[in-house]
């Protein structure tokens, strides 16, 4: 087995040792997506104009939204990466035969995957059955499920680049916290996380387009809907890899910088 | 030819300053005060193949900075650093698999998770094929005596356990070079004396060449053929123990137990430290003075029941050494 899969299993070992914390999320899941679809719910029976999604739409993305949580939410963060650089262990890391971008990469991908891996399903198993209108609608077709895998996988791999320069600005900073709170609020709102970007005003819609954080959560819960065509999905996910190349071009280069100039705290 | 050959090595770092206060901090905010800091000047040695070094010095000396050099985690600002001919920072990936490392103040095992665990990962990461993995667990295994505390989550071991763990996980894949920073801080006498014979049987058995930093001179007495000192980041003494005894060591105590009824004497060119019935201290030069000859002269007070001939202890020698190099 690599170094990759291995980290993996790891998580997974760690993930099962704690099965408590795992219970207590897929219940806050659930509860989160119960809230939000009554809100929405709401909204929709009581202002007739037509919505740029049919509610239908909206319970399928916020339901994907909950399913999917370790995987896209930018805001968790793994405290571990970020003891490593502050508390020096970085040392540690070092003396092992790997570059640390990919592997640090790869511990990203390990820990949601774990963690998804682990509430995903027992919440798609409720989500599926409830009455209606909280009931998780089917995807569009076959073709846009395969495109929802797609454009969810190419997603993570996404939000872990993103996620990668905020580890790499504690080698400057050596505080996680300014920026996580910055890249969350922004990073948060403009995913689609709060609202889902095409309930968002013109503007704000121009801007989200600007930005890599739409491409990590609306994109493929919309593609998953139907609300994005096939064509269209096929071509976000072009955009999605250009989004991902540069992302983790300049992760790569800036963590080039940080090693050359890197510390071990506390001796 | 040299395993390990460092030429001219130089390091600073920057430190934050600022004094104590609200006010203070708050200027922080906009004005840092940096100051620099020479952890390393101009450090040059060389290591053989299958030597033991002991790398010592007071606190801040510089050890660890040089041996996180040595081990390709910290780029220094000058010099050169040639070890199995790469030089760590630059061919990091593939230098590194030839070392083991283990920080003594910090942990390479995954807390949460039984040992093994943490050992298969390493397997993994070393790409250490089976037979080889299995072979050295095994040796390990008995040699540190583990097979009972592998199985247990790492947060439950104590130190001394952990220890014992951390320089197993270190070896997993055959090293050519062990570099220990630190291994028996906090370790009772036994966990020490397992920690020592293991290096030494590690060295002599497989050949595996070891540099290790410690406080404790029991360490270096028992495995450091060769010690070098560092203070305020330059080395200050290159060569081995006994030199260094004959260097400070002529200064040597007696102690002896007179049977009942004698009283002490008195020997020109010899100090009484303490004195009471029956027994008696002096210390005493030996370049100067001959043994024999004052065993004799003592025995003249009355029939000897013990006599105890000490070197000063090697913390003293460190000590006086430190104080010559004003560190």
């Amino acid at each position: 087995m690599n170094a990759p899969l291995s980290l993996l299993k790891m998580r997974f070992l760690m993930g099962l040792q704690y099965r408590a914390a795992a219970a207590a999320g897929i219940l806050t899941q659930l509860f989160f997506g119960l809230i939000l679809i009554m809100v929405y719910a709401a909204f929709y029976t009581h202002n007739g104009e037509a919505q740029p999604m049919t509610l239908k739409e909206v319970v399928a993305y916020v339901w994907l939204q909950q399913m999917f949580f370790a995987l896209i939410v930018l805001w968790q963060f793994d405290g571990e990466l970020f003891e490593l650089i502050t508390g020096g262990n970085i040392a540690y890391e070092l003396c092992r035969p790997w570059r640390l971008y990919p592997i640090w990469y790869a511990k990203l991908l390990a820990a949601r995957l774990a963690s998804a891996s682990l509430r995903c399903l027992p919440v798609a198993l409720v989500v599926f059955i409830l009455p209606e209108p909280y009931r998780m609608p089917l995807p569009a077709s076959p073709a846009a499920l395969l495109l929802f895998i797609l454009a969810l996988l190419s997603g993570l791999l996404l939000v872990a680049a993103i996620s990668m320069l905020v580890y790499i600005s504690v080698f400057w900073t050596m505080s996680p916290v300014g920026s996580v709170l910055m890249i969350a609020v922004a990073g948060e709102f403009f995913a689609g996380m709060i609202v889902p970007v095409p309930l968002m005003p013109d503007w704000m819609q121009t801007l989200a387009g600007l930005l890599p954080f739409r491409w990590t959560v609306d994109f493929p819960f919309r593609v998953y809907t139907g609300h994005i065509g096939v064509r269209e999905a096929l071509a976000g996910i072009g955009i999605q890899m250009i989004w991902l190349a540069a992302l983790a071009a300049a992760g790569e280069w800036l963590m080039g910088r940080a090693l050359k100039r890197v510390v071990v705290q506390g001796g | 030819m040299s395993l390990i050959t460092l030429q001219g090595i130089g390091k600073s770092f920057k430190v934050a300053k600022r004094s104590a206060g609200f006010a203070e901090a708050v200027k922080a905010l906009f004005v840092r005060e940096h100051t620099i800091v020479e952890a390393l000047r101009d450090i040059s040695f060389t290591v053989r193949e299958g030597e033991i070094v002991g790398y010592i010095g007071p606190n801040g000396a510089g050890k660890s900075t040089t041996i996180k050099i040595m081990s390709g985690v910290l780029v220094p600002d000058a010099g050169t650093c040639t070890i199995m001919g790469f030089t760590p920072w630059k061919d990091r990936v593939r230098y590194v698999r030839h070392i083991g490392v283990v920080f003594g103040q910090r942990s390479q095992l995954w807390w949460d998770v039984p040992v093994i665990d943490s050992f298969e990962l390493l397997r993994d990461i070393y790409a250490i094929p089976p037979g080889i993995y299995r072979k050295n667990l095994d040796m390990l295994t008995e040699m540190l005596s583990l097979a009972d505390i592998i199985r247990t989550p790492v947060r439950q071991l104590s130190l001394g356990q952990r220890m014992r763990c951390e320089i197993a996980a270190s070896l997993l894949h055959d090293p050519a070079i062990l570099f220990l920073d630190e291994p028996t801080i906090g370790l009772d006498a036994e966990s020490k004396i397992a920690v020592r014979n293991f290096i030494r049987t590690i060295n002599r058995e497989r050949g595996v060449t070891v540099i290790l930093t410690t406080h404790d001179m029991h360490d270096i007495e028992a495995l450091a053929g060769r010690i070098l000192m560092i203070g305020k980041g330059t080395l200050l003494y290159d060569g081995s123990l006994s030199e260094l005894r004959s260097r400070y060591g002529t200064q040597k105590t007696i102690t002896v137990d007179y049977k009942a009824g004698a009283s002490p004497i008195d020997v020109p060119g010899v100090q009484c430290l303490s004195r009471s019935s029956g027994r008696a201290v002096y210390t005493f030069d030996s370049d100067r003075i001959d043994i024999t000859e004052l065993i004799n002269r003592l025995s003249a007070g009355g029939e000897l029941a013990d006599v105890e001939i000490g070197s000063p202890p090697v913390d003293e020698l460190i000590l006086r050494l430190y104080k010559e190099h004003r560190v």
